[in-house]
């Protein structure tokens, strides 16, 4: 592995607030360490700009090994970059060369409108999350956990499902910005499980309608999403989204 | 320094026989009927397991809840990264598990520095927390015939750690998270993200209120309430490298402190031994390898200190398993205190591997060899992807480097059985109270603890507060909510103004490095003394040479950081003295005066065996420490032994 530090050009998105329109700006970052994360090079960035008494760029991060899903950033119009299954958090500059451009933006989606420079707001997907993807159980009312015995694989499945760290990657990925990816893994996780048996027709009727409702566009199904994923939940999840779908619209009261 | 109250501090735990004091208390409390209930608010600061769990189960019974988090979304609070598991009693492998072998091995782990009837009550609660998070839908991992699956972890002779995959934590979350968008959906619950807590609103000597900071507007806010709970979490960036996320802080609980609410036993800090070692000084956290994986990985060095081969041409005859060699019973799995300080004690002899000579190995070729790659794989697939994407080594084929690393706090705000501070309606959940680790916790008892305080504690004791206390209605106007929010509003001014040339994460690196020298693994009188003037220095720098550019009125993530640092470095000395106060060795607080000949901690039960709660008086004044008794009827207090 190469021990060569890098030399960059930085073409970020710098944007006020939600009113201004926002535009790129260039910054030049040198003597990058390959070992650096993603996130620790913008940090770089920021203590190089601080010193300059010119405000730091604002981004979304909070845990940094992959799992809160408050990092985003489409970085050379990839979302998370251009590794498969990986978080910008876990993203290593040694996956970059010396003399790269770089260019760094928020997710873009109407649902997702802009706070400032990068970071955006994402409370469409609370909402969605609130409108059925649940079990409807109050605490204390729960048998013992044993009393449903629940196949291995099945048990798979739904995890597979339950991975999603709800970034919002499939969202700025799809040309629609459909959030059809990560809503079919919570109604998926939850039509397979029988806890989620009782609940399944109003839950993906309306978590459906709430993601209309909130401004994400349709699936044509270019699986884009998936690609983008870091938590590498399958388009699959989708077709039993439609299924679950058209099955609810059939027998809705 | 310190000063020591007279009065010892009152528990508040009911008398009566272990086993039947939580059942007899929930029959003695008071309760708020059922119609009563909308009429009060409650305020639930923080969205991790204990503020989630809370928040959601208070709304199904009737509060009105406002819940708050600094992160976007209440589903990224940082539970979210625990890997491993959670404990319970259910005894399903049928391996000798009970609820008072769990209670026994969590008072024995915390090395006799919890109370034991809050122990007692986290261990029968064990069980239904489980199948709460079943009946969520919680994908807990799973035997072929369709039963729950077991795993054993660090530190336990027993299986009795429930998981999925290595991402139990998020599971779980997710499970309070969804309990909470319901609720919310309901109108039961007001969601307010984004939004940081600045100042607890007290009024005629009882919690009433919050003032936060809307982070993407930059308006400050007062929200007031009948009760308010914090769930903020533990204080480990005091050490600016952790395992915790970046936003974690100790801002609200100090803030808390500073109104009066104490400080308990600050100096309990916990080094996780398997973490990613330090690559570099732009290093901006440190990444957790779960505890899980020394089940299989054997932790070694070489004998001849800084051996240049590549591990695998170093033979078997020229490698120390140092744990398997000082603690032949417990081996690899020995408690992660115990672990963590003998990897230390080879790095400062020079043992240690690496281009920093900061690491060990934790090698899995033996389990690879014994039970194949594809076992391997199987068990810890995502963890060794983990850590291949961010050191660029393959672990199934060079042995992983790890060194210990800050992971979690056992001290935080004192609370009483009902986990009540001393001031009167400011409740303290999860890891932001000190209550029931003692000096160590054990593997897989964090997400236990949260999900019992928040599902299943605080939904009866909180009634008992409600019910027995004149709340009158405190309007937006009122002079203690106009104080609160000036003094937030002077903060973030003089924040501003300073006008100087650091900025302030410089400011948080340094102090991280005196905490890590001088207050991590090895503690002595003269490095915390040192610790402590350091620290005082630094402060005056910082209000006197702080850079925070931009404007208040905008999302401004330097003045978020400006402010949590700003208290770190507060809170730091009292932590210093508080391990400065310890002297002895218990759990994750090591002072190197209180040692066996064989390196081994020593306690001391004569002088020792108590909570210490910190009373605050001003900012580098002495604080007061009150001491709560700690007695032992049930668990004998015994010398942990592992070897």
């Amino acid at each position: 592995m190469s021990d060569e530090h890098l030399n960059l050009t930085l073409r970020i998105w710098r944007q006020d607030g939600p009113e201004d329109r926002g535009a790129f700006r260039n910054y030049q970052l040198d003597n990058v360490s390959p070992h650096m994360s993603f996130l620790e090079m913008l940090d770089v960035l920021n203590e190089q700009l601080i010193a300059s008494s010119e405000e730091p760029v604002e981004f979304d991060h909070d845990c940094r090994e992959g799992i809160c899903g408050m990092c985003s950033l489409m970085i050379n119009g990839q979302a998370h970059g251009p590794d498969r299954a990986t978080t910008t958090c876990q993203l290593h500059m040694r996956r970059f060369n010396n003399g790269d451009t770089i260019s760094i933006e928020p997710w873009r989606a109407t649902a997702f409108p802009v706070v400032r420079d990068l970071v955006v707001d994402r409370s469409a997907f609370d909402r969605v999350i609130g409108s059925g993807g649940y079990v409807s159980v109050n605490t204390g009312n729960a048998p013992d956990g044993n009393a449903i015995p629940i196949p291995g694989t099945t048990q798979e499945v739904a995890m597979d499902a339950a991975a999603c760290i709800g970034c919002g990657a499939c969202v700025a990925a799809c040309k629609n910005a459909s959030a059809m990816l990560f809503v079919s893994a919570k109604v998926s996780q939850m039509a397979v499980l029988p806890q989620g048996r009782t609940e399944r027709t109003e839950r993906v009727l309306g978590m459906v309608a709430q993601m209309d409702k909130e401004g994400f566009g349709s699936c044509t199904n270019t699986s884009e999403c998936e690609a983008a994923c870091p938590a590498e939940i399958s388009v699959e999840h989708i077709a039993r989204l439609n299924r679950e779908y058209a099955r609810a619209a059939l027998t809705a009261r | 320094m310190a000063r020591v109250a007279s009065e010892t501090l009152k528990s508040r735990v009911p008398d009566g026989p272990i086993e039947q004091k939580w059942d007899k208390h929930r029959f003695n409390m008071k309760l708020v009927n059922p119609a009563n209930k909308r009429k009060f608010n409650v305020i639930v600061v923080g969205t991790g397991l204990a503020g989630g769990a809370a928040a959601a189960s208070l709304a199904e019974l009737g509060y009105h809840v406002k819940s708050f988090c600094f992160q976007d979304s209440p589903r990224r609070a940082h539970s979210i990264a625990a890997q491993g598991g959670i404990n319970a009693a259910k005894n399903y492998p049928n391996d000798g598990d009970s609820v008072w072998r769990l209670f026994y091995d969590t008072v024995k782990g915390g090395d006799y520095r919890a109370r034991e009837a809050n122990v007692h009550r986290l261990a029968q609660i064990s069980n239904n927390i489980i199948d709460q998070c079943v009946a969520q839908g919680v994908p807990f991992a799973r035997e072929y015939g369709g039963t729950l699956a077991n795993r054993s972890f660090g530190g336990a002779q027993v299986s009795r750690t429930f998981y999925c995959r290595g991402q139990t934590g998020q599971q779980l979350l997710l499970g309070a998270y969804q309990a909470l968008m319901r609720q919310s959906q309901l109108g039961k619950v007001d969601i307010c993200a984004r939004r940081e807590m600045l100042e607890l609103i007290v009024v005629d000597g009882i919690a009433r209120g919050i003032v936060v900071r809307n982070l993407s507007t930059g308006q400050l806010e007062s929200h007031t309430a009948d009760a308010v709970v914090l769930c903020t979490g533990g204080y480990g960036n005091v050490f600016y490298l952790s395992t915790n996320a970046k936003g974690c802080n100790v801002t609200a609980a100090w803030r808390c402190h500073k109104e009066g609410a104490y400080f308990a036993n600050p100096c309990f800090t916990q080094i996780h031994p398997t973490c990613i070692p330090v690559s570099g000084d732009y290093q901006s956290k440190l990444t957790l390898m779960s505890e899980s994986l020394r089940n299989d990985g054997r932790v070694w060095v070489p004998r001849n200190a800084g051996d240049p081969r590549h591990p695998s041409e170093i033979p078997e005859g020229e490698r120390d398993y140092f744990l398997e060699r000082r603690y032949p019973s417990f081996g690899n799995l020995v408690p992660r205190d115990v672990a963590s300080r003998a990897s230390k004690e080879r790095c400062d002899a020079g043992f240690g591997v690496g281009d920093t000579r900061l690491s060990v190995y934790l090698d899995f070729k033996h389990a690879i060899d014994r039970d194949g790659e594809d076992a391997v794989r199987k068990k810890y697939s995502n963890l060794f992807h983990m850590y291949h994407k961010i050191t660029a080594e393959n672990p199934y084929e060079v042995p992983m480097r790890i060194y210990p690393a800050v992971h979690y706090t056992m001290g935080g705000l004192w609370v009483d059985y009902n986990l009540m501070s001393n001031l009167p309606g400011l409740f303290v959940l999860g890891e932001a109270n000190f209550s029931d680790h003692g000096a160590n916790r054990l593997g897989a008892s964090a997400l236990m603890q949260g999900l019992s305080d928040g599902y299943f504690v605080i939904p009866y004791t909180i009634g008992d507060h409600l019910a027995t206390s004149e709340l009158p209605e405190i309007p937006e106007d009122h002079p203690a909510c106009r104080k609160a929010l000036a003094s937030a509003q002077n903060r973030i001014d003089r924040l501003m103004s300073t006008g100087g040339k650091r900025s302030v994460d410089s400011f948080h690196r340094e102090l991280g490095q005196i905490m890590w020298d001088k207050c991590g693994m090895a503690r002595n009188k003269a490095g915390l003394e040192t610790a402590i003037s350091e620290i005082r220095d630094l402060r005056r720098e910082f209000w006197a040479n702080v850079r925070v550019l931009g404007r208040g009125s905008t999302l401004n993530q330097s003045i978020e950081k400006a402010g949590r640092v700003a208290d770190f470095l507060e809170f730091g000395e009292l932590l210093a003295m508080d391990a400065l106060e310890r002297e002895e060795s218990c759990g994750g607080h090591f002072r190197e005066e209180h040692q066996t000949d064989d390196g081994e901690a020593r306690r001391n039960d004569n002088e020792f065996m108590h909570v210490a709660a910190w009373e605050f008086h001003g900012v580098g004044e002495d604080p007061t420490m009150h001491k709560e008794t700690l007695n032992f009827d049930h668990v004998p207090p015994s010398t942990r032994s592992y070897k």
